[in-house]
């Protein structure tokens, strides 16, 4: 069986899907940023898909895979950050225990 | 015929490692299943074509993101409980099954208009040109850059010592 663009997509979609369950059922906090970078992968797996079988010869989809790629480094590091940051303050990263802005 | 081998093996090892990095107990072997599922899906770019963003991949992914968290994990060492879950397992299952079916029935049924081309091989040079070029991606590259400075830097401020 040929492999076509569907493939790839749900692909991208199970490993969506995946990384979507994991962040919302972990409480560990580096589980749940290593489940958004699964998510994040996910879209940029559809995002080339689509560049390599829609528009071979223009690349925008590869384009807007970079722009992901540099949003994610960003958002690692400032969420690594915020967790060790979360960490010093109440030796605990379980997102059950760190209630500090609910309502 | 050797596309289609490399597709599935790369498949089924992001699924396993994807699957495996939810629901392994130890924190650390989740961040080594995570490594793993990166490299497969550089695989998968290089199965599309897409080399320059598989290196690219590589180099951010698993040579920096993957470093970060495994530093991330060792910092907060002492919470070696492994991964617990919370209350909304079911429902969250319930939602994540309800969003893939959703989406492997709008990929399944549209029709996507397949351009017969095909797609360019070596795609460093043109990538260039596209973000570099006149009318091309200049600003948002700009802007990136002045993004991730002050992601480093507001890093560096949450992080420091008072």
């Amino acid at each position: 069986m040929e492999i076509g663009l569907t493939h790839y997509l749900v692909l991208s979609a199970v490993l969506f899907c995946i990384g979507l369950f994991g962040a919302l059922t972990r409480r560990n906090a580096v589980i749940i940023l290593m489940c958004i970078e699964l998510m994040l992968n996910a879209v940029n797996i559809s995002l080339i898909a689509f560049s390599s079988y829609v528009v071979p010869q223009l690349l925008t989809g590869q384009v807007f895979a970079i722009f992901v790629m540099v949003v994610a480094a960003a958002e690692v590091a400032v969420g690594l950050a915020i967790v060790l940051a979360i960490f010093r303050h109440f030796s605990n990263i379980d997102t059950n225990d760190i209630n500090l802005l609910r309502w | 015929m050797g596309q289609a081998a490399a597709f599935w093996i790369m498949a089924v090892v992001i699924v396993v490692a994807a699957f495996a990095v939810i629901f392994l107990r130890n924190v650390f072997r989740a961040a080594l299943s995570l490594i793993l599922c990166f490299i497969a899906v550089a695989g998968i770019y290089i199965t599309l074509s897409a080399d320059f963003l598989a290196a690219v991949q590589i180099l951010v992914y698993v040579g920096a993101i993957s470093v970060l968290i495994i530093l991330g994990i060792m910092m907060t060492r002492e919470v070696q409980k492994g991964s617990p879950v919370n209350k909304m397992q079911i429902p969250a299952a319930i939602v994540a099954a309800l969003l893939l079916g959703i989406l492997v029935y709008v990929v399944t049924s549209t029709p996507w208009s397949i351009s017969s081309q095909a797609p360019l091989t070596p795609t460093t040079m043109p990538l260039a040109t596209k973000l570099f070029s006149e009318n091309g991606f200049i600003l948002p590259v700009e802007i990136g850059a002045v993004l991730l400075l002050a992601a480093i830097l507001g890093a560096i401020v949450i992080t420091r010592e008072k």
